[in-house]
């Protein structure tokens, strides 16, 4: 059944009109949707949060699924790209004044987080598996604890009333143009480098890759986009502390990305999708409200048994849900499949399918 | 002319020698054999060739250029092309794009026309694609380009490799036990086949085997190693009767 | 003796109580990896349910110290046990990511289902009469000796089994190699089963103990205690259970040193610093060995 609908979905992506016009499509929809209140503020919040995440996981895919680390750094640069933006519109760019300074110290961000992600790259050449791993985990709790032991960056508490900057035509923006540049990217010899990488590094080498240069772009990249989200999520959320950007948070990335498959641009999509979705739904809130069309005798012993447990239950079935997941789709959901409207034309009859 | 001097080569691994006063002169367009027992440092040599080890002593010049302390990318990039005496091909990767990979160095285009591809990519891109179809359709396996290395059969799996090793345009190859494995006929084939890649090529190959067929059958002069120092180096015909190759070979021969 | 001794006695002591704790979670991820050289994420909140089974059957039970501290090792063990039948089993052929994935969401499960059962923090009653002696100006908890001379005779116990014990010789068996051992007659899944049981079993005495010194407990105590132990194992060299032992006393000693000289908010930040810079100079740990990768 899922087979089936990827492959229809696949020939309808194979028409060259249909993603230029999907992006134009989209873009005007993340105007329309604000202006006209097309949905609740609630689900537009979602959205904007989907696509957040959508850059975080493929961004995170880069290294874990193509290169094959395992970084759970992410939440770090993240927090980098996070606190650096945040400092620019609060105490240096006049954005108010000027709204097109917010994609500037967006920007900014995420280079910031990039000039970081060499702190990860350099020990990368030395040091893979298990121990990168190790590397990564302390680059977090390094940056975590740093930004509590700095007071003009709120320390523990964090910052409150940030302005919310972030909108939805700029998600879409930063979510089409990093998912974008991340695919060209893995379509290049660097990407097709990184893969290499992954199956066997010394034949790599030998086979004249550069790997040293090649991970050094990767992880560069990655954190690039990481620092990006960041600085979005707080313009979004409107409050940061350290938090927020601690180990769960990159265990929620990983989640989608290892949901929604390795080395799959369009499973890393999926799986960002599906976890925030799926979270959101399990909300009491909102399961009562998707269910209230329901007639009231149905409906009544559901609210009373089921639907106001969820708040407690919610995250015992989410780990829950991954388990199943993985037991029964190791690769993920779509582990090391892609969407082939993803797949530039030169390569699509280069590219391995199942 | 020689395109490959190696001058007193040495190396060891945690105080023990590996191989020791290695001495090497490889002609252009030659086909030379390394023979010699287990253990002898036959594929230490191609390692510290291709910089996989770093030598401890001596110096190696290719086409002119020191190759010791260079990276195995940039000794590569020199085209020096290898393949493996147990298979390592990307297997989770697609033939085509094994083959794709080795042509890294020579994809003329910047990390900017990679994330943008812009500007050379597209033309770069058309014209890796076109030389990876090209050496498949040499070794037969374009039918199977788009599958995954790993589920070729060994057969395939060793031409792929040395496809991939043909990838990166090399002028010298190294080729690890390319017969291992391979029946009488088999071996037969790949014979013609080494030669005909020669030919086409245009490629000195240096080779390790244990196959006598093979290495008596077409390699012009042979080197024998045994515990990492040169026996002797000569044409095949001295070879076969040198005392001491025997000796390493067969153990002490009587009145020898 | 003088001030400055008797302060670093104290702080000594201090180390050693915490480095004992570390010590036993550590060498559960230590024997999980050296075994299936798989990183048990889920370890560290087993560590929490050790302290939540402590709280269960010392309030409402009402046992006393030592039934309570067996029960909970044989509650932690069937636990370990059970994830590794259930959870990872399944996944031994499969990449290693999904067993890690998966063991990240055991953690995940084992928080929360806790959470949603006791929202609060629980106060564990206390299960020994906690008297200070001062010994030359050292003050000296009786707990401080519970917990210290018990970490020992368990870890002398663990290494008298791995080391001297046919079920001992098998671990070191598949740690070695794990193709050729299932030929040689030993039966690979039961001698991975007792690594589980034996490793969640010391997580389950840690939780204990844990809950002696520091009787407040709540779900997400296993998060960061876990995260610590890991590291202990990683230093020592993970794989090796004496390394990990060796590692969780440095760490012990490093945090209690951070906070006597630096603001405590600072003790992550030097703990983690001090990891990430070993792992670049050395990182198979202080008693592991290089690998050597042959081309």
């Amino acid at each position: 059944m899922s087979v089936l609908l990827i492959k229809q979905w696949n020939s309808l992506l194979e028409n060259d009109w249909l993603v230029p016009v999907l992006l134009t499509l989209g873009f005007g929809l993340s105007f329309a949707i604000p202006e006209y209140n097309l949905f609740s503020v609630y689900v537009q919040l979602i959205m904007m949060y989907i696509g957040i995440n959508i850059i975080l996981a493929v961004s995170l895919n880069l290294v874990n699924g193509y290169m094959g680390e395992f970084s759970l750094a992410h939440a770090g640069f993240m927090a980098v790209g996070a606190y650096s933006s945040v400092l620019l519109t609060m105490k240096v760019l006049p954005v108010a004044d000027y709204p097109l300074l917010f994609p500037c110290a967006v920007f900014i961000g995420g280079v910031v987080a990039a000039l970081l992600g060499m702190i990860i790259a350099v020990p990368s050449f030395k040091v893979r598996g298990d121990y990168l791993a190790i590397i990564t985990l302390a680059f977090l709790m390094i940056v975590k604890s740093m930004i509590e032991n700095i007071d003009f960056m709120g320390g523990p508490r964090g910052i409150p009333g940030i302005m919310k900057l972030t909108t939805m035509p700029w998600v879409f923006f930063w979510t089409a143009t990093l998912v974008w540049i991340v695919r060209n990217f893995v379509f290049s010899k660097y990407g097709r480098a990184v893969m290499a990488i992954r199956e066997d590094e010394i034949a790599s080498d030998l086979m004249s890759v550069d790997t040293k240069k090649v991970k050094f772009f990767a992880f560069m990249l990655s954190s690039f986009c990481a620092g990006i989200a960041g600085a979005l999520f707080a313009h979004l959320l409107q409050f940061i502390s350290p938090r927020i950007f601690d180990i769960t948070k990159s265990t929620d990335i990983l989640i989608m990305v290892y949901l929604g498959g390795i080395a799959s641009l369009g499973g890393s999509i999926l799986g960002a999708t599906i976890y925030t979705v799926l979270l959101e739904i399990l909300r009491p809130s909102t399961m009562a409200a998707l269910l209230s069309w329901l007639p009231s005798f149905m409906f009544d012993p559901l609210q009373a048994h089921l639907i106001t447990h969820l708040g407690t239950w919610r995250m015992v079935i989410m780990p829950l849900a991954l388990i199943m997941v993985m037991l029964y789709w190791p690769r993920g959901v779509m582990g090391l499949r892609e969407f082939r409207g993803f797949i530039p034309r030169a390569h699509k009859q280069a590219h391995h399918h199942n | 002319m020689t395109i490959l001097i190696a001058n007193k080569v040495g190396h060891k691994f945690g105080g023990l020698s590996a191989v020791t006063d290695f001495n090497l002169n490889l002609h252009y367009g030659e086909l030379m054999g390394i023979i010699g027992p287990n253990g002898a440092g036959k594929t230490t040599v191609f390692n510290l060739i291709t910089g996989v080890y770093q030598a401890s002593e001596g110096s190696m010049r290719f086409k002119g250029i020191e190759i010791v302390g260079k990276r195995p990318n940039q000794i590569a990039a020199l085209r020096i092309g290898r393949t493996f005496q147990n298979i390592r091909l990307f297997r989770e990767l697609s033939v085509l794009d094994n083959v794709r990979i080795a042509h890294y160095a020579q994809a003329n285009y910047g990390i900017l026309e990679g994330l943008l591809h812009l500007g050379r990519y597209q033309k770069e891109e058309q014209r890796i694609i076109n030389n990876s179809r090209y050496l498949l359709s040499i070794f037969k396996l374009e039918q199977v380009a788009g599958e995954l290395a790993k589920n070729l059969p060994y057969g395939l799996q060793r031409r792929l490799e040395i496809a991939r090793a043909l990838a990166i345009s090399p002028e010298l190859l190294l080729l690890d036990e390319p017969a291992a494995g391979m029946n009488p006929h088999e071996i037969d084939q790949l014979m013609l086949l080494i030669q005909w890649i020669r030919q086409e090529f245009n490629l000195t190959i240096l080779l390790i085997e244990h196959q006598m067929k093979l290495v008596m059958g077409i390699c012009e002069r042979i080197q024998v190693l045994d515990f990492g120092e040169t026996l002797a180096v000569g044409t095949p015909d001295m070879i076969q009767n040198h005392s001491k190759v025997l000796e390493a070979y067969l153990g002490e021969v009587p009145g020898g | 003796m003088s001030e400055g001794i008797i302060y670093w006695l104290q702080q000594a002591l201090n180390a050693f109580q915490l480095g004992s704790i570390y010590a036993l979670i550590a060498l559960g991820y230590t024997m999980v990896y050296g075994i299936l050289t798989m990183i048990n994420f889920a370890h560290g909140d087993v560590f929490m349910i050790g302290a939540f089974f402590c709280f269960l059957l010392s309030s409402l039970l009402g046992l006393s110290f030592i039934p309570t501290l067996l029960l909970t090792m044989l509650g932690t063990a069937l636990l370990g046990v059970m994830i590794e039948r259930l959870a990872y089993k399944p996944l031994r052929q499969a990449p290693k990511v999904s067993a890690i994935i998966t063991a990240l969401g055991v953690g995940m499960f084992l928080e929360n289902f806790t959470l949603a059962l006791a929202p609060y923090p629980k106060q564990v009653p206390l299960l020994l009469e906690n008297v200070t002696w001062d010994v030359y100006g050292i003050s000296i908890s009786s707990i401080q000796i519970v917990i210290i001379s018990l970490s020992l005779l368990l870890m002398l116990l663990l290494d008298y089994i791995v080391q001297r014990t046919s079920i001992g010789m098998a671990m070191r068996a598949i740690s070695w190699d794990k193709t050729i051992v299932p030929l040689m007659g030993i039966p690979v899944d039961l001698i991975i089963s007792i690594t589980f049981a034996i490793g969640a079993g010391l997580a389950g005495a840690a939780g204990t103990m844990y809950a002696l010194a520091y009787p407040v407990i709540d779900p997400y105590m296993g998060v960061m205690v876990g995260w610590k132990a890991f590291i202990c194992a990683v230093v020592g060299g993970i794989g090796n259970i004496r390394g990990a032992m060796i590692g969780a006393f440095i760490l012990g000693t490093v945090e209690i040193m951070v906070v006597a000289f630096l603001p405590s908010t600072f003790r992550d930040f030097v703990a983690f610093t001090l990891l990430m810079l070993l792992i670049m100079i050395r990182p198979y740990g202080i008693l592991g060995k290089p690998r050597i990768q042959k081309v």
